[in-house]
């Protein structure tokens, strides 16, 4: 559905995206994973028709971005980052606007609305200005104008950040179902959000992808080192010399008054590490696990090449 | 032209939905009322000279504020990548806008019609007896004219994401085109026929007189298409920023 090839982007003399190529099979649902600046943006654009790629080939729903644009363009739904409205608008105007210059057929105008405005939550606020809305629901017409002429494809910049937790909930919710039926290229840079809506993952950090792979082999990258921090009343010393004594720690490290122990995969030492601190007539004040963090996985991504290499 | 025509609607709308157009025809009707009254040819001819020939260096300022938000405020608000990631082409994008304008600009015009009926123009109404020829002939010059002020403004519109920058150009390059006749007279006498030629005053004391000349209804039209094809360009080569 989403084919790029060779993608480069120079922006002036500054490299945004460096000679990228990906595949996004129809009816996938693919995270594009990177911190900010990684060029998920850039990408994106080009996706869509925004900006032209300095070099490299990019097909959508099967048109050439570079011949066929206009045909592409009719099959997909964008979600930009900012998600920029006109809001001297109403939402239902503005609903009318978007569906009018993307094709939709004139009799469905109506009712199509009605529709994403069903999904979207929107219908307290339908004839409400969008520069009055808040930020949360912004972005929730940003999602009814992605998807109101049904395109087959939904490119989706960072459609969660900035809004409140229930408000990210929905939004998740909603991706999820509509990735029942479209394909969908969503760009985050939160590692759980992509566990939580997408099939397969695209990591990309400086331009380049690091890593390409299913979500299961993703989430076994990150519980293949899990990590333990806790919080102990006792001598540092000997409680660490402890801890490393019990069978699957692999490391123990003391900073901030706690204590990080790594585990090895698929190894679940808490509960020995409670006993071994009762037995040692110490307190335990808290344990927790620690997540791994996006750049924690671009270490380990980036290290492992560095040693395959 | 489906594409075009909900462009250019927006466009009218969101004008009406903004202080501006309102400010901007205010002014516009102030000044050329205030041009009308204390022009002596209102009275010694019963003619809209008064009006037409300030109104028409008016217009050229007020084109450029017009125009000014039209592709710069898109740009700064980002709104821009929306409407270029549908499926419409650039050259519907900058019609459409053209359009948009122009609407604003035609309801200008028209609520100046109570000049020539203020000079008797429906019989029973007014104080004189005017020639309709002229008067036609010189709304039909102020159209054209506006529309060359409304593509050059949209045109300077497309260059920047700053709306003054945005007036400010447009401005500039109308008081060039317009005063270009009088940097003419000092050329050689075939140069600066040609130059005189390409200014936008040059074709305009015609309609005033009541004549129609082809020639300036092409060169003003030409000039349009000109800039509005300049303004395509312009929003294209944003792609490869």
């Amino acid at each position: 559905m989403i084919r790029v090839e060779n993608l480069t982007k120079y922006y002036g003399k500054r490299l945004a995206v460096d000679n990228i190529s990906f595949n996004v099979e129809s009816g996938e649902v693919v995270g594009f994973l990177g911190p900010n600046a990684a060029g998920k943006t850039t990408t994106m654009r080009i996706l869509t028709g925004f900006l032209a790629p300095t070099r490299g080939e990019v097909w959508v729903a099967g048109y050439d971005m570079s011949k066929h644009s206009l045909e592409a363009r009719q099959r997909i739904g964008y979600f930009p980052e900012a998600m920029p409205l006109y809001s001297d608008m109403t939402v239902r105007s503005y609903l009318n606007f978007s569906s009018r210059l993307r094709g939709l057929d004139k009799n469905r105008i109506k009712t199509r609305i009605e529709e994403v405005v069903d999904i979207c939550h929107l219908e307290e606020y339908i004839d409400v200005l969008i520069g009055k809305l808040s930020k949360g629901f912004r972005q929730r017409v940003g999602v009814a104008q992605a998807i109101i002429h049904e395109p087959e494809v939904l490119i989706l910049d960072e459609p969660t950040i900035g809004i409140d937790p229930i408000q990210v909930a929905m939004t998740r919710q909603l991706i999820r179902e509509l990735g029942k039926e479209r394909t969908i290229l969503l760009s985050t840079h939160i590692l759980s959000e992509v566990s939580v809506t997408c099939e397969r993952v695209i990591i990309i950090n400086e331009g380049r992808i690091v890593a390409e792979d299913r979500i299961e082999n993703l989430s076994a990258l990150i519980s293949g080192s899990r990590r333990i921090r806790l919080e102990v009343k006792g001598p540092a010393e000997k409680v660490a010399e402890r801890l490393r004594q019990i069978e699957g720690v692999l490391q123990v490290s003391y900073e901030d008054s706690h204590y990080i122990v790594e585990c090895s995969a698929g190894q679940d030492p808490r509960g020995k590490i409670m006993e071994t601190i009762v037995q040692g007539g110490w307190t335990l004040l808290s344990l927790e696990s620690i997540e791994m963090s996006l750049e924690d996985i671009f270490l380990k991504l980036t290290t492992e090449e560095e040693t395959s290499q | 032209m489906r594409n075009t025509t909900t462009i250019a609607l927006r466009e009218f709308k969101s004008y009406l939905a903004s202080p501006m157009a309102y400010v901007v025809t205010g002014i516009f009707l102030m000044l050329t009322g205030f041009f009308f009254q204390s022009s002596p040819s209102t009275y010694s001819e019963t003619s809209i000279k008064g009006f037409l020939g300030w109104g028409s260096i008016l217009l050229l300022l007020i084109a450029s504020v017009l125009t000014m938000r039209l592709l710069a405020e898109e740009r700064k608000m980002g709104t821009l990548e929306l409407l270029l990631t549908a499926p419409v082409r650039y050259s519907e994008v900058i019609v459409g806008k053209f359009l948009g304008s122009l609407g604003i600009l035609a309801v200008m015009l028209a609520l100046t019609f109570y000049y020539p009926i203020l000079l008797g123009v429906i019989p029973g109404i007014g104080f004189g007896d005017p020639d309709i020829g002229p008067i036609v002939t010189g709304y039909l010059g102020l159209f054209l004219l506006g529309c060359t002020s409304l593509a050059v403004g949209l045109f300077a519109s497309s260059l920047t994401s700053n709306q003054i920058v945005a007036a400010v150009v447009a401005g500039g390059i109308l008081c060039a085109l317009w005063f270009l006749d009088m940097a003419a007279d000092l050329l050689p006498e075939a140069l600066g026929e040609v130059i005189s030629y390409l200014s936008l005053y040059y074709h305009f004391p015609d309609f005033m007189r009541g004549v129609i000349d082809t020639r300036g209804i092409i060169y003003y039209l030409s000039i349009t298409v000109l800039f509005l094809f300049l303004a395509i360009r312009s929003l294209e080569s944003s792609r490869w920023s």
